[in-house]
């Protein structure tokens, strides 16, 4: 077994989920990114490098150190009580003040000491019975002992996380029956799966992961396009991407109806310029044109180069026309950049139909 | 057929299920030749099954149909012949999603018994994972394995027949995740342990006595595995049925006539409640439990190594 596994490791640019007790976060790991976690703020920049499910402790700088493996007090039998019907919950019991306290926790003394400093400036702990010892190491340990895991991001600790965070941006779907709807509904590398989903993407990272890359997914989504925010926390390398397909809910009826055509494509709001324009016929024209006019001012350059002009003049043309040359170049790369954009979703579009249209479960 | 991809058209020597309602389904070995009874007549398979597609509707002797399915674990799971208590697939599922299983993994079973999560589990590491499953009753393990080969998946699993408690599973330091299903979980938590990858995977244990838990979860404690969390899952039915409720007359308020208080001008009366004011009711759609829930099957165990 190789420790080097690429997958174990932490690495910058992954999303990371970090684990205190029950709660998790999702984060990027960034280096010198600041990041509140319940209520500690600290850098990354140390976790990367460690394996995923590495424990750390925050230090007082706001770094991560990997904690140790500390032996716990646990072969020498303890000295309990048997019940507390002489116990007087006074709040006199902890001889330490809350000053002392504060003094040890700025010395830097680690977590596990304070406690220990707790049960031992502790009047009535050797008199609790067993049980409520236990009871008074957990509560003191959540407070002073600030442990983060750090967590490779999976189905099982995003949707427990997605849960208990934001509920409402995975319409309150739990995290069992998630489960229960990727095994009952067969979800497995090789299938073609179509996903329709209001789950931020959640769902739909769920049957990526079981299908590994293998198989085809096409995501049909409402609205203008398909959500996929939680998608990216799962981390999936790019080819996974390959196999994934969306299309729009607004044109399911023109597909089954036999009417779907590739002319009107779902409006985007960033394409200003190009949506103005009824079909993509008038684009076209308007790139040619602007080719035509581009032509000119070269010419005239190399004329007015040649011809033994004043040399200010000839500078001051060359410069208006280079100027415009760059500024019509610019503009002519936006409209190719854009076009390539529109026949690329349109590319992908007639891809998802026709795999829709195929209705076989085999990817 | 295999049971990790589908195919289109049934074959000689394929499992196919026979589906004749909900709750009324069996497997069926398709044979050249063979014959298979149901209650609507008989299904000859070299004429009936060869070659048809699956799903299927084939017309039996007596002129009733049934439909021939593609097999699947999760409807191998509801059909396969028991040789011991199995796994079904409520519990399946979350064991599958706790562990982290997913194309390419490498897990680890024990005991393999009529082999019910076995197949799940090789469906969802297909193709590229691999499954060993460790079972000490002799003729069990052999089952399992002539099993495998019928349903086109022994490449993806090794059965050894050993006792796990005492030789553990044949491998080390190799898998994602380990299954325990064995009355003593406890004293194979360190051949898990070993089992396990060293950068970390993930364990699970099944086990119907609360007992058993709490030896299980002391020993993984013992062996340093962490985030050691116990639950159980039930699954509960609904049926959507239309519910009506009466309004109750609260009499009128003043002497001259008030319309009750219902905004019966509503056009559209698609699933929100509607009143129907003759009446005196209220109808909307609900989710209502069926009967009683499905009993206790057991506790599952999660850790992980780290």
């Amino acid at each position: 077994a190789m420790e080097g596994v690429p997958d174990a490791r932490i690495r910058e640019g992954d999303c990371a989920v970090l684990k205190r007790d029950d709660v998790f976060k999702a984060v990027p790991v960034l280096r010198r990114r600041k990041i509140i976690f319940e209520k500690q703020w600290f850098y990354l920049d140390n976790a990367i490098g460690h394996i995923y499910g590495t424990t750390f402790e925050v230090t007082n700088g706001g770094n991560l150190q990997p904690k140790q493996e500390m032996e716990e007090t646990t072969t020498e039998t303890k000295e309990a009580g048997m019940d507390n019907r002489n116990i007087v919950d006074d709040g006199k019991s902890q001889k330490l003040t809350h000053d002392d306290i504060k003094a040890l926790k700025d010395k830097g003394i680690k977590g596990q000491e304070i406690v220990q400093q707790l049960i031992e400036n502790s009047t009535t702990f050797r008199d609790k019975t067993e049980f409520a010892q236990d009871k008074y190491i957990k509560k003191k340990k959540k407070k002073y002992e600030a442990v983060i895991t750090i967590v490779k991001p999976s189905t099982r600790i995003l949707s427990t996380m997605y849960y208990a965070r934001e509920p409402g941006k995975i319409s309150h779907l739990r995290y069992d029956t998630l489960a229960q709807m990727l095994t009952l509904g067969n979800i497995h590398a090789g299938s073609k799966v179509i996903v329709m989903e209001t789950c931020a993407g959640l769902l739909l990272g769920a049957v990526m992961e079981r299908m590994g890359g293998y198989g085809s997914i096409i995501q049909m989504y409402p609205g203008e396009g398909p959500v996929r925010a939680a998608t990216s926390c799962f981390g999936f390398p790019k080819l996974f991407f390959d196999h994934l397909h969306e299309f729009p809910l607004s044109r399911v009826h023109s597909l089954l109806s036999g009417t779907f055509s590739t002319e009107t494509l779902p409006s985007d709001p960033e394409d200003n310029i190009l949506m103005e324009e009824e079909s993509n016929g008038l684009t076209y024209e308007k790139q040619t044109s602007l080719q035509e006019t581009e032509e000119e001012p070269t010419t005239q350059a190399t004329i007015e180069i040649n011809q033994t002009e004043k040399q200010e003049t000839i500078d001051i043309n060359i410069d208006d026309v280079e100027f415009k040359e760059n500024k019509e170049k610019e503009n002519k790369e936006n409209v190719q950049e854009k076009q390539t954009k529109q026949w690329e979703r349109r590319r992908k579009l007639i891809e998802a139909a026709a795999l829709l249209r195929e209705k076989n479960a085999d990817g | 057929m295999s049971f990790v991809e589908y195919g289109d058209t049934i074959k000689d020597g394929d499992t196919a299920i026979v589906f004749l309602g909900h709750d009324s389904m069996f497997p069926v070995k398709v044979q050249h030749g063979t014959v298979t009874q149901t209650k609507y007549g008989v299904i000859r398979h070299s004429t009936d099954l060869i070659g048809k597609k699956y799903g299927s509707k084939v017309t039996c002797s007596k002129g009733g149909w049934v439909f021939i399915l593609h097999p699947t674990p999760e409807l191998w799971t509801m059909n396969l012949p028991h040789r011991t208590q199995i796994l079904y697939s409520t519990d399946i599922s979350i064991i599958t999603m706790m562990l982290e299983l997913k194309p390419g993994s490498i897990v680890c079973e024990s005991g393999t018994g009529s082999g019910s999560l076995s197949h799940a589990l090789i469906r969802t590491v297909a193709p590229t994972g691999h499954l060993y499953t460790v079972e000490f009753h002799q003729q069990r393990a052999e089952k399992a394995r002539e099993e495998f080969r019928e349903h086109g998946v022994e490449h993806l699993v090794t059965v050894t027949n050993q006792d796990v408690c005492k030789n553990g599973f044949g491998v080390s330091n190799i898998a994602d995740a380990v299954f325990l299903d064995i009355p003593s979980p406890w004293e194979a938590i360190g051949h898990a342990k070993s089992a396990l990858k060293a950068e970390g995977g993930r364990i699970c244990s099944f086990s119907p006595c609360i007992e058993q838990v709490q030896r299980t979860c002391l020993a993984m404690e013992e062996y340093g595995f962490t985030e050691i969390n116990t639950l159980e899952i039930l699954l509960r039915v609904y049926n959507v049925r239309t519910i009506s409720l009466q309004i109750p007359d609260l009499g009128k308020a003043a002497e001259d006539n008030s319309s009750p208080g219902f905004d019966s001008s509503n056009p559209s009366n698609q699933g929100s409640p509607c009143a129907n004011l003759q009446q005196g009711t209220v109808q909307f759609k609900s989710g209502v439990p069926l009967r009683e829930m499905v009993g206790h099957t057991g506790y599952l165990t999660f850790a992980t190594k780290s």
